[in-house]
């Protein structure tokens, strides 16, 4: 094959110092904390240039990954997706071996424990160079967006300085070569997530959610520690050997894991604990429940938070070992795994809480939930591409939305997140914030052009394809809830009459709702930049928005926030244009970028191509050539075989599982177009109905109806998931605890402290009677009358002449010196 | 028999040395016993050396030189100062150290 003979792949600068993008972040972290407060824009403008030059980087290091796929195939694609346009083949039956493409890796020793190195360093293949530039790219507008929003906040410095941590930790984490890199990552986020939800930790409910989603995470964290472990103990003799490299090394785990002679209780166990630890980080069922509560912190936080980081670390993990899982959960044989299931459970009951919120933000947070759902459930049924690509696209419209209720609260609802007290009637005061917003919420759906529809309609067609029909139902049921809960929120927001602070009212700070900057501003001794005073005194009503008290209703943001808002929403209409795959079967397949250039390939690799790279002992490729093209190639029974089904040959490894692709057809795309129609259809009948005409029929149903009513409160109460676990776990395993450790506390400590007290008193009264006053008086008495005599004695010896002292020195050194010969000596 | 004669060298202006310091009255004399001490020692430092083949004697004795030039510069000031306050450097009158 032409592609052999030339795969000497090619690399780059930006690969190679892929390093430098998580780097400037975390130094600039430590510069904004040093110096943030003296400077004139108090540390946004180091957070600012450090995302963007993050975002430089990873924008060269994207392009430069690009090229290396492009060489890898011989310069026959030099022309790229142009060119590809011409070809228009039937998928992956052109009989071609096309080679796999190895990550750029660039490590150093971080210490080392006996024979065991840990690296660190980066490690560029197509899915971390994709998060990386989406993470920068997230970053910058959401940094871009806190100029204003935070604007005035008495702790302005330390937002910007976490707000980049946070960005750093994910970016450490994305690029870990490792999984000591990766739990490092994974932690700095946790900590920072922390810092960020409770940033306004003077009132309680704040904190208190920044401890819940602290310690729920915690609770996923044990099983990435454990998962970590059990893989390292499984397959750490296995790449020592073939690889000469470590179990901690990620690549050598890929390998491990499909090369047919790991323990499968290794594999199993260990997949089943890294896989709670994704529950726990990306807000599956039955740890979900942090992820509303985390609304406390700022909404760029959440927005963030939500989009590109935090929530997508246990997606990305599970995409990163994904031939873990798939060995573990038996995903290519098309067994109902684990991952599949509490996917379907999360997109289901997260979907249902959303329709009975009240906050804006917290119906954006199921919806991210159910849509983190959607990913798991991708990945739990062999549909990797979809789910990954559904990172994609949701990082930008998701981060949208959140943007957008920021900027609703921010400008048009007085600081609150109320949909049924503070908004209502906003789509003509704010026409831009709505417009990104209507854009957003169509992609969220998966409405035809917009992002959403090409990757979730992928991820439910995949789903099917591969063989879990009721899951793919499932997804669809998701898909109609999920127009719907939008819809509802639409139409509270935007339209029918306003209400409270939308209808231009005022009224204090009675809403606990109401926990935006407003009382933490006042009194704050107002640090504001020039920028921020010219705009205040500006005389433009619309750019006064800092000055919230000034405001008189609902008005337009201004421009630091509809910027980034209008970006995200632009990328909302066109991402999903990166991989069209619906459309690949009439413009051909190169289309299909994210396939070409993320989607691992597919073939084993002769170990004599695979090196460690010294220091941080991590494996590269010499060469991509497939070891032997596969005889089964083309067959019709290609499907089933490969990596993933068959264990390679001997001498060779596979890096990922060869994961079928559906093909798309015209039908299932109507089916779920014409689902999720229907879906918009009745919920608008239902809003108007409800909220607008107030229809006898349905105003007060959940008041009448016994069973509405406890469907209701079920929801209300969110499943009483959270009553379950403070109320009967955490008291059924703290209360006992507590009461043993009271009663041990109190009979056994005290009363061994007491005995001890008591027998000390008794020993001293003894001790000091004899011997203290005996003895020790004695000794001591003793002692200064022996000074004393000897003192008189030695008086003449003290005469004061130096000639004297100088004799009696080199005398008793004559003594040593022959005392030291005479015992030498004999 | 080299190296004994060296030793024996040293052991002779030791001997020197220390009856300078015991027997003389001028300050100035004092000092310049106790270089002869300290350069005793140097020579035996160096003799060793040359007996074991190792170089940390010769090391040693450069340490020795220097040292004693720093603490020669602290003794002349201290009889400077002596001098100067009571016109005689003998040191048989000096008994302020007396117990």
């Amino acid at each position: 094959m032409l592609a052999a003979e030339a795969a000497q792949l090619s690399s780059g600068w930006f690969l190679e110092n892929v390093w430098l993008i998580a780097l400037i972040p975390i130094v600039s972290f430590a510069l904004i904390i040093a110096f943030g407060k003296h400077l004139p824009m108090k540390g946004s403008e180091i957070g600012l240039a450090s995302m963007f030059a993050s975002l430089v980087l990873a924008t060269g290091t994207a392009i430069q990954w690009i090229q290396r796929t492009n060489s890898a195939s011989g310069g026959e694609e030099s022309l790229g997706m142009l060119q590809a346009f011409g070809r228009s083949m039937p998928r992956a039956t052109e009989g071609e071996v096309q080679p796999f493409i190895e990550p750029v890796v660039h490590t150093w020793v971080w210490w080392s424990n006996g024979p065991l190195e840990f690296g660190i360093g980066s490690s560029a293949s197509g899915l971390s160079v994709l998060l990386l530039w989406l993470v920068a790219f997230i970053s910058l507008l959401v940094q871009v967006f806190s100029l204003d929003y935070v604007r005035g906040d008495r702790r302005y410095t330390h937002f910007f300085a976490a707000i980049t941590l946070f960005s750093g930790g994910m970016l450490v984490m994305l690029m870990a070569p490792n999984m000591v890199q990766l739990i490092l990552g994974w932690e700095i986020m946790g900590l920072c997530s922390f810092l960020l939800i409770g940033h306004w930790w003077e009132e309680e409910a704040n904190s208190r959610a920044a401890l819940k989603a602290f310690f729920t995470v915690r609770v996923g964290d044990v099983g990435l520690l454990v998962g970590t472990a059990i893989i390292f103990f499984g397959a750490n003799a296995w790449a020592v050997d073939n690889l000469d490299s470590n179990g901690f090394d990620i690549n050598a785990i890929q390998a491990w894991a499909l090369s047919g002679e790991a323990n499968s209780k290794f594999l199993l166990w260990g997949a089943i604990a890294l896989f709670i630890a994704c529950i726990g980080k990306s807000g599956q069922f039955p740890l979900h429940t942090w992820l509303p509560d985390a609304m406390a912190g700022p909404t760029p936080v959440s927005s963030l938070l939500h989009s590109s980081t935090m929530v997508v670390a246990g997606v990305f993990l599970v995409a990163q070992l994904y031939p873990v899982f798939w060995q573990a959960f038996d995903i290519g044989q098309g067994s109902l795994t684990f991952i599949a299931i509490i996917g379907a459970i999360t997109i289901i009951i997260a979907a249902l809480l959303a329709f009975v919120q009240d906050d804006i933000k917290k119906v954006l947070a199921y919806s991210t939930v159910s849509q983190l759902g959607y990913m798991m459930l991708g990945l739990g049924t062999g549909a990797w591409l979809p789910a990954v690509f559904h990172i994609f696209t949701h990082a930008f419209f998701k981060c949208c939305l959140f943007l957008c209720a920021g900027s609703v609260s921010h400008s048009g609802s007085h600081h609150s997140f109320d949909m049924k007290k503070d908004m209502g009637g906003l789509r003509k005061k704010m026409p831009i914030t709505f417009t990104a917003w209507i854009i957003s919420t169509l992609a969220l759906t998966g409405i035809f052009p917009f992002a959403g529809f090409w990757s979730k309609d992928e991820i439910i067609d995949n789903v099917g394809n591969n063989g879990y029909t009721f899951l793919m139902w499932v997804g669809l049921g998701g898909a109609v809830l999920t127009a719907a809960y939008m819809t509802r929120a639409t139409y509270l927001t935007f339209f029918g009459e306003p209400r409270g602070a939308a209808a231009g009212e005022h009224h204090g700070d009675e809403h606990a709702e109401e926990h935006e900057m407003e009382h933490i501003s006042v009194g704050a001794p107002e640090p504001r930049s020039l920028g921020a005073a010219a705009n205040a005194h500006g005389g433009d009503d619309h750019d006064a928005h800092d000055d919230h008290h000034a405001s008189d209703g609902p008005h337009e943001s201004g421009p630091l926030l509809l910027i980034p808002i209008v970006i995200l929403a632009f990328f909302a209409l066109f991402a999903g244009l990166a991989n069209p795959t619906p459309l690949a079967s009439r413009f051909g397949e190169g289309i299909e970028s994210m396939k070409k250039y993320v989607e691992p390939r597919s073939t084993p690799v002769p170990f004599e191509d695979v090196i460690a790279t010294g220091p941080g002992e991590s494996i590269m490729l010499v060469d991509g050539r497939p070891a032997a093209a596969p005889s089964s190639e083309g067959e019709e029974g290609a499907k089933k075989s490969g990596c993933g089904f068959d264990a390679p040959e001997p001498g060779t490894a596979c890096f990922f599982p060869s994961v079928s692709h559906a093909e798309p057809s015209f039908n299932k795309i109507l089916l779920s177009l014409g689902v999720v129609a229907a879906g918009y259809a009745v919920a608008i009948a239902f809003n108007i109905a409800f909220y607008g005409r107030k229809n006898k029929h349905l105003v007060g149903l959940t008041e009448r109806s016994k069973v509405m009513r406890g469907g209701f409160l079920f929801l209300k109460n969110k499943y009483y998931l959270d009553a379950l676990y403070e109320n009967v776990i955490v008291r059924a395993v703290a209360h006992p605890i507590a009461k043993g450790t009271n009663w041990f506390n109190q009979n056994v400590l005290d009363a061994t402290v007491n005995a001890a007290g008591e027998g000390a008193r008794r020993t001293g009264v003894w001790v000091y009677d004899n011997i203290d006053q005996k003895i020790v008086d004695g000794a001591v008495d003793g002692s200064g009358w022996i000074a004393e005599e000897t003192g008189h004695g030695l008086q003449s010896t003290q005469s004061g002449k130096v000639s004297q002292y100088g004799a009696l020195l080199f005398g008793a050194a004559a003594v040593g010196a022959i005392v030291l010969v005479l015992v030498n000596v004999s | 028999m080299l190296a004994v004669n060296f030793l024996l060298l040293g052991a002779a202006l030791f001997c020197i040395g220390v009856y300078g310091v015991i027997a003389r009255r001028n300050a100035v004399m004092v000092l310049m016993s106790i270089e002869l001490i300290l350069n005793a020692v140097s020579l035996n430092f160096v003799a060793f050396a040359l007996m074991s083949g190792a170089i940390d004697g010769q090391v040693f004795a450069l340490y020795v030189i220097a040292v004693a030039a720093a603490e020669v510069g602290v003794g002349l000031a201290m009889v400077l100062m002596i001098y100067r306050n009571r016109k005689s450097i003998a040191l048989d009158e000096l008994s302020e150290m007396k117990g």
